[in-house]
């Protein structure tokens, strides 16, 4: 029962099956729609708006990883609205968290013609790097929240439940409960909360190890008297 | 941490509340946190982790909440909680005077806790005690369970008597040109249900539901009567009322916002502590036009008083046979639970609202779908605001018509407008639509007083500014829009010429970097922005470019935030760059 709808994109006619998103189609007509929070196999919440369209009669932008396609829409991917928001918003992230692992946002930054420096005396996000587990690290001065991991970590994959919010707003961090280190939460090292992660806020022990100057047969002698004291 | 306060952390007493709310499952985590904090001064780990268990949450999930909701802690607090409004009604008060009183007496900066563990000290969010502020909100640890308690007209002489429970109550002021909503309220105590029936109450109730009025029609008259919703929004009642109802499927439920937390704003603080029953009547006549036989009544934590006399009128009322099984003999049931908020203005977003009573993080919904088919627990659901209910029964007592005969053509009916400020009189007024701002300043509200008029806050920290040259614009939706300033919640509140507007945008900036979820980028980032930005401009310290800033931030969380909060985040302060640019250096 699935119907079509067409569309205008950017002044091009687009016909897509009802229930497309404005991203999909306008990826499917060849159109780049940028995107930082949104990942294909997770629930698509809106959150870091960088996908906003201009959407004929809409009194706001809207953001195209959820908006659906309707019959008749006037989408406009890249008018000068959008470019401000855009513009903006990659300025406002870049001056909250460190984004030096995080190339997609890099490109967007060049893009989009942010000023890197526009936020002069910005109290940026920076708390110390989390490293309690064999497994991965938690950098989350490189923290996004895009959400991700917490979705991986609860019903959009794994059904864990290790991962929640610490405070609200600007203040929001990834956190366990308690902040319990890793091991003692209900994390099973599943590694998919580090597949998805957009930024390297999440990384793999030895790839942060690596990056601390270790070398590989030092990590080695780590990880091999880290098993020997468990066996104990 | 003071030894009277979860010495041992023994878990005994905490049992009988979990049995109680287990059934309930995630839904009832709000309610369980609230009554475990309330016996152990805080949510320590054992106690959260008991509580999600018993309830089925993860663990993380809990954590999640607590931390979401400023009322909560996870760490210890003193035996006495003391929380300062500083938000601009109260700050033209002498509330900052208050403030660094209740740190000096318990040797803290803001925020801290005593090293005895007396005292904690936090300054707050707008307490909707701006008529009677300087206003505080108190937990009173000692002896548990906590009870919360408010406290007007604080000043740093009488904080003393407030810490030791012994401050003043509100004492609000109503008055206006008419009084059909706000008739019993002021009185400085809650009028019970039976002097409610001594001036016509639960008439309305009586008439519909004995006559088994088909739902829809009930639709129809407050449809008749163009009522729009008094939250802020202005949407019309019955298109809600009317998407419900027709909505396949169910349970269906009906809500009641009273999560009034926009600065400036007390109307449902004076109509719950006065007249809840006529509040209450509304809701039963809303639920019954929808088919919901279950309804939530959503109060923000920090209203004790609102809290306790809405639960004793729904007694009352289930007493007289107006909420449970069978209402009146109709076949409609009917029950009413009261929900407390625990700290977070976005919980006032009907969607955050939902979420909050589903035991979770108050994160708005992505819309659509909306709430009239996705509602509360994703059913179809009506939410409406404590004082549109408040107009029900005038509509069914007396047609439709009646309503209409006040008000403008398009802004139908009575309007309560919370005046506070730098008036001779602040209080509550209740006048019809379409009277004019200066008849509410000078009339009313008796006229601006230490010095000549600067400016009127308009709809709340999400509002507007206004200057004389408004003063002749008409107190109506359309005739506000149309001088662009939001009618929002019904907030007037007063500058006179002596006030600094740069410091009352600082306290507007960090409200909403305090208040936002931290959900959307635009909001979660801007608000923390906007608010540097604002800061340095009340300290006088201006940098290059600052004036551009807020431009584009307050631009971009304006078109791009996914809701209302960061939507209307930068709207005061985009307005006072209209007004008064000097005050900007580009």
């Amino acid at each position: 029962m699935s119907t079509d709808v067409t569309l205008t994109l950017d002044g091009r006619a687009v016909t897509v099956p009802a229930g497309t998103t404005l991203l999909q189609a306008a990826r499917q007509a060849g159109l780049e729609v940028p995107t930082i929070c949104y990942h294909a196999h997770c629930t698509a919440n809106g959150l870091c708006r960088m996908c906003v369209v201009e959407v004929e009669g809409a009194r706001l932008l809207q953001p195209a990883c959820i908006v659906a396609a309707g019959e008749g829409m006037k989408v406009q991917t890249r008018s000068p609205r959008v470019e401000r928001s855009r513009r903006t918003l990659v300025e406002l992230l870049n001056s909250a968290v460190d984004l030096s692992e995080a190339p997609e946002v890099q490109a967007q930054l060049t893009e989009y013609g942010a000023d890197r420096e526009r936020f002069p005396e910005a109290e940026r996000r920076a708390p110390p790097v989390i490293d309690d587990n064999p497994m991965f690290v938690r950098d989350y001065a490189k923290c996004i929240l895009c959400w991700r991991c917490v979705q991986v970590c609860a019903d959009d994959a794994q059904y864990t439940f290790a991962l929640s919010f610490d405070g609200r707003g600007y203040e929001t961090q990834i956190g366990t409960f308690f902040d319990k280190p890793m091991p003692e939460t209900t994390c099973v090292f599943c590694g998919q909360c580090v597949g998805v992660c957009p930024t390297n806020a999440l990384k793999p022990k030895r790839e942060w190890l690596l990056q601390q100057g270790q070398t590989p047969d030092e990590i080695m002698a780590l990880t091999r008297s880290e098993r020997r004291r468990r066996r104990r | 941490m003071a030894e009277s306060l979860a010495p041992d952390l023994d878990l005994t007493p905490l049992q009988p509340i979990l049995e109680r709310f287990a059934p309930q499952g995630r839904a009832a985590l709000l309610p369980a946190l609230h009554e475990a904090q309330a016996l152990y001064g805080y949510l320590a780990e054992p106690i959260a982790a008991a509580v999600g268990r018993a309830l089925g949450v993860p663990l993380a999930d809990v954590h999640g909440v607590i931390d979401f909701y400023a009322l909560f802690y996870r760490e210890p607090v003193g035996r006495t909680v003391v929380r300062v409004c500083t938000d601009p009604a109260c700050w033209m008060r002498g509330a900052d005077e208050v403030l660094a009183a209740a740190c000096r007496t318990a040797g803290v900066e803001v925020g801290g806790t005593s090293a005895d563990g007396a005292y904690t000290i936090e300054r707050s969010p707008c307490l909707g005690l701006c008529n009677v502020g300087p206003s505080v909100n108190v937990t009173f640890n000692d002896p548990a369970p906590a009870q919360v308690r408010s406290f007007a007209h604080v000043s740093a002489e009488t904080l003393a008597d407030v810490l030791a429970g012994r401050g003043r109550a509100p004492d609000d002021y109503v008055g206006g040109d008419l009084c059909i909503v706000t008739a019993l309220c002021g009185r400085g105590r809650r009028m019970t249900l039976t002097e409610y029936h001594a001036v016509g109450g639960m008439q309305a109730v009586r008439r519909i539901l004995g006559s088994r009025m088909p739902p829809l029609e009930v639709v129809d008259l407050v449809n008749r009567a163009t009522l729009l919703g008094r939250g802020g929004a202005a949407f019309p009642t019955a298109i809600k009322w009317e998407g419900a109802a027709r909505a396949p499927g169910g349970p269906k439920y009906f809500v009641i916002n009273a999560d009034e937390s926009e600065p400036g704003t007390f109307k449902d603080r004076v109509l719950m502590e006065g007249d809840p029953c006529r509040i209450l009547e509304g809701a039963i006549l809303g639920a019954y036009a929808i088919g919901a036989n279950q309804a939530y009544f959503y109060i923000r934590g920090e209203y004790p008083a609102a809290l306790e006399r809405v639960q004793a009128a729904i007694a009352e009322c289930r007493a007289a046979g107006y909420l449970g099984q069978n209402v009146l003999g109709s076949g409609f049931d009917l029950d009413i639970e009261v929900r407390a908020g625990a700290g977070a203005y976005i919980c006032g977003e009907e969607t955050a609202l939902f979420e909050s009573i589903e035991g979770k993080r108050g994160f708005p919904r992505v819309k659509p779908p909306f709430p009239a088919t996705h509602g509360l627990f994703g059913r179809p659901t009506a939410i409406n605001n404590v004082e549109t209910l408040a107009k029900i029964p005038y509509i069914v007592n007396h047609g439709w018509e009646s309503f209409k005969h006040f008000g403008t053509d398009r802004s139908t009916g009575p309007k309560l407008f919370c005046v506070s400020g730098d008036v001779a009189r602040p209080g509550l007024y209740e006048v019809p639509f379409g009277v004019t701002i200066r008849h509410m300043l000078d009339d009313l509200a008796g006229g601006v007083i230490g010095g000549g008029l600067r400016a009127i806050l308009f709809g709340g920290a999400s509002g507007a500014f206004a200057t004389e040259q408004h003063l002749d614009v008409k107190l109506s939706f359309e005739d506000l829009r149309a001088a662009g300033l939001p009618l929002g919640s019904g907030v007037v509140m007063v500058f006179n010429d002596t006030r600094d507007m740069r410091e009352v945008l600082r306290r507007l900036g960090r409200f909403f970097a305090h208040e936002s979820c931290g959900k959307c980028y635009p909001c979660q980032l801007g608000t923390q922005r906007q608010a540097e930005v604002l800061t340095r401009l009340a300290d006088g310290r201006p940098l290059t470019g600052d004036r551009a800033r807020l431009q584009d931030v307050g631009w971009t969380m304006t078109e791009a935030s996914l809701c209302g909060l960061g939507q209307t985040a930068a709207s005061a302060v985009l307005s006072a760059l209209r007004l008064w640019p000097e005050l900007f250096p580009a």
